[in-house]
């Protein structure tokens, strides 16, 4: 209760004080100010692309693994695995074949191609070849229809399923399905439409492409290009003892020796995670440098305005104290002052910071301002304030009253 | 006879580099309660240093102080000021007001450090404004008040927290003769609702409404005197003391 009116009383006088000296206070706080727009601006940014990286990044799958011929951000020259062997349909079969420890496997290849329905046409929407499989290892919403059978995926039939964007930008507002339209000259039927899934980290749309039976696809493109052989693994805790079982599986399938090289990589999101986390890392790192200066100089600011504010009010402290105050009640004073000046200057920070994150969201990056970014800001302003506050309210609670009364 | 005040050989000593002034140098006094004591003397002579030690706002270099029978001489500053805020209710010459609190808040403070409920503190501040006439200017900042009606204020915080003793040190020295009149009889009531009072002054006419004359001299008591006038309760049983 006496704590509580403490705290109360200090707080209504350190908004007075602010009051009656606001210049003064917002030069100080201009610090503050600095370092806590920028700590925010740079958390919603990195937590909006965390985000979109989530949303993207789903699309590929955590426990899905990719035996390609390339791996995702590998070490070795371009060229290198360029010139290794091409994943073939055989390879496929034999993974499928002897891999016990999978959920399911499914084959992909694509490339883009011509695409036309009635009188409009599209030179370069990507075209997949899979198989019915491909549903249960990838898992992405059909929103309307649904996804080829196997009877469909072994005879080769003429059929596809659309990305959001393919439907938008041939259909409007006609309902696709049923529909005939021509891949690269050849009809097939939509059966479905995937639901909007975005953009994969900003680059590439998911939404802009045509899935279909990949023994039509071979019928008309050809087998010659190398395969994606995408493999679910039970579980994401599960990924790393599948991924060996797929490299020996491999390995057996391309007869190379037990302790032999690689040739094919087996991806997975991980390789994208640690990427990202690292380019993450150096934003946060640069971020939070120039953020701890700011608080530090902002903090020194704050410091000084405190120790000018104990001087000018000697003679407060000292009627204070004449009538009761403690020590304690003086240091909480000027503490909870210098916590009040730095929580204001946070909340014009986090002020600036919002609008400014949008215009950051509209024009640059994906930003997202959720509540724990705007209680770690005044949690921060808090913290500088009692690291200023603390040596100046320090000073002010040790003065002595009667030569505090006396100072003019 | 209830003894508030007894201090013994109180001595202040101030050092200044290789020089040693001893403002104080050897106060015995008693004061009981509900006395209504002058304290005089000429310029230096250790007036107001001796009312900051009664007053717990400032400590001796040597000597012992007892005040409502608790020894204080041995008190830190913590305890110190808990006794300020309990037992002894200041007056200055300059009224020493919070400039950014209205009259109100000002007496309420120092409730607020006994910890009072808000209601309490309300409600006793009220009160104690309404005792020195102010109770139409409770909402005013200190200036916004004339140079009286701030003293009345600083009286009022003075007396809100109910202390043993009240404490003035030349309260009218900052006043006109007419409104120094008007405070002093502010005083006198007090005096008379039971309050016992010491009064720093260099006035005689100010000296006369008290019934107990204190003069100093160089840190030393020169004489102690019952003039009777204003004595209503312990007419005549106080013993003056001399120093030594
Ligand atoms: N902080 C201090 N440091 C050094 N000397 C001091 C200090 N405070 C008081 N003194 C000295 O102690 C002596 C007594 O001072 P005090 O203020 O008690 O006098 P006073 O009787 O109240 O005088 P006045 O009537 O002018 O107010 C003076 O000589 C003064 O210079
Ligand atoms: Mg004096």
């Amino acid at each position: 209760m006496k704590l509580f009116t403490e705290i109360k009383e200090a707080v209504i006088i350190s908004l007075n004080a602010i009051r009656a000296n606001k210049v003064r206070s917002f030069l100080a706080t201009l610090g503050i100010v600095i370092g806590i727009t920028t700590v925010t601006i740079l958390q919603t940014a990195i937590e909006g692309i965390n985000r979109a990286f989530e949303k993207s990044i789903a699309a590929v799958g955590a426990d899905v693994l990719y035996v390609q011929k390339f791996e995702w951000f590998g070490k070795e020259d371009w060229q290198v695995y360029r010139n290794r062997r091409d994943i073939k349909w055989n390879e496929y079969e034999y993974v499928l074949g002897n891999l016990q420890g999978a959920e399911s496997v499914c084959p992909t290849v694509g490339n883009v191609t011509t695409v036309t329905y009635q009188d409009f046409s599209s030179e370069s929407i990507p075209v997949f070849g899979t198989t019915d499989e491909y549903q249960r290892t990838m898992g992405l919403d059909v929103a309307e229809g649904r996804f080829f059978t196997r009877r469909e995926s072994d005879g080769g039939w003429p059929v596809c399923v659309i990305g959001y964007d393919i439907k938008d930008a041939f259909f409007h507002d006609i309902n696709p399905l049923g529909k005939v339209i021509q891949i690269n000259g050849h009809n097939f039927k939509v059966i479905g439409v995937y639901d909007k899934m975005g953009s994969m980290l900003g680059l590439f749309s998911l939404d802009n492409r045509i899935v279909v039976p990949i023994k039509k696809y071979f019928k008309i493109f050809g087998t010659r290009r190398s395969l994606t052989i995408h493999v679910k693994a039970p579980s994401v805790d599960a990924l790393d003892d599948t991924k060996e079982e797929v490299r020996a599986v491999m390995k057996r399938a391309r007869r190379i020796p037990v302790g032999g090289k690689d040739d094919f990589g087996v991806n997975q999101q991980e390789a994208f995670k640690q990427t990202y986390e690292s380019l993450t890392g150096l934003i946060k790192t640069i971020g939070t440098a120039i953020t701890m200066l700011s608080l530090v100089v902002g903090s020194i600011g704050i410091a000084n305005i405190m120790f000018v504010s104990v001087k000018e009010r000697t003679k407060e402290i000292g009627i204070r104290k004449a009538i009761g105050a403690k020590r304690p009640t003086i240091l909480l004073q000027f503490l909870i002052e210098s916590i009040t000046i730095c929580i204001v200057g946070g909340m014009v920070g986090l002020f600036i910071a919002f609008p400014l994150s949008l215009i950051i969201d509209a024009f640059l990056l994906p930003t997202a301002m959720p509540l724990w970014v705007v209680v770690l800001a005044l949690f921060i302003s808090a913290l500088a304030g009692v690291f200023a506050g603390f040596f100046p309210a320090w000073t002010a609670s040790k003065l002595d009253p009667v030569d505090a009364l006396r100072y003019e | 006879m209830e003894e508030i005040i007894k201090t013994k050989d109180i001595v202040k000593l101030y050092i200044m580099g290789v020089e040693e002034l001893y403002a104080l140098k050897a106060i015995t006094v008693t004061i009981n309660r509900n006395e209504y004591v002058a304290i005089m003397g000429p310029s230096g002579s250790g007036k107001s240093t001796l009312m900051n030690i009664i007053g717990c706002l400032d400590t001796p270099t040597s000597g012992h102080y007892e005040l409502n029978g608790q020894s204080v001489s041995e008190m830190d500053d913590n305890e110190l000021a808990q006794i300020r805020n309990r037992e002894i209710g200041f007056v200055f010459q300059t009224f020493n007001l919070l400039p950014r609190s209205n009259a109100l808040h000002n007496v309420e403070l120092p409730l607020i450090y006994s910890g009072m409920s808000k209601s309490k503190r309300i409600e006793l501040a009220e009160d104690a404004l309404l005792k020195v006439g102010l109770q139409d200017r409770m909402f005013h900042k200190p200036n916004e008040l004339s140079g009286g009606q701030r003293q009345r204020v600083a009286i009022a915080r003075a007396l809100v927290n109910n202390p043993s003793i009240i404490l003035a040190d030349e309260p009218t020295g900052n006043l006109d003769s007419k409104t120094g009149d008007e405070i002093m009889e502010l005083f006198d009531n007090l005096h008379q609702l039971g309050n016992t009072i010491i009064v720093v002054t260099h006035e005689d006419f100010i000296a006369e409404h008290a019934h107990r004359i204190v003069k100093l001299r160089d840190g030393l008591i020169e004489s102690d005197v019952i003039t009777g006038k204003g004595f209503k309760h312990n007419s005549g049983k106080t013993e003056a003391q001399l120093a030594n």
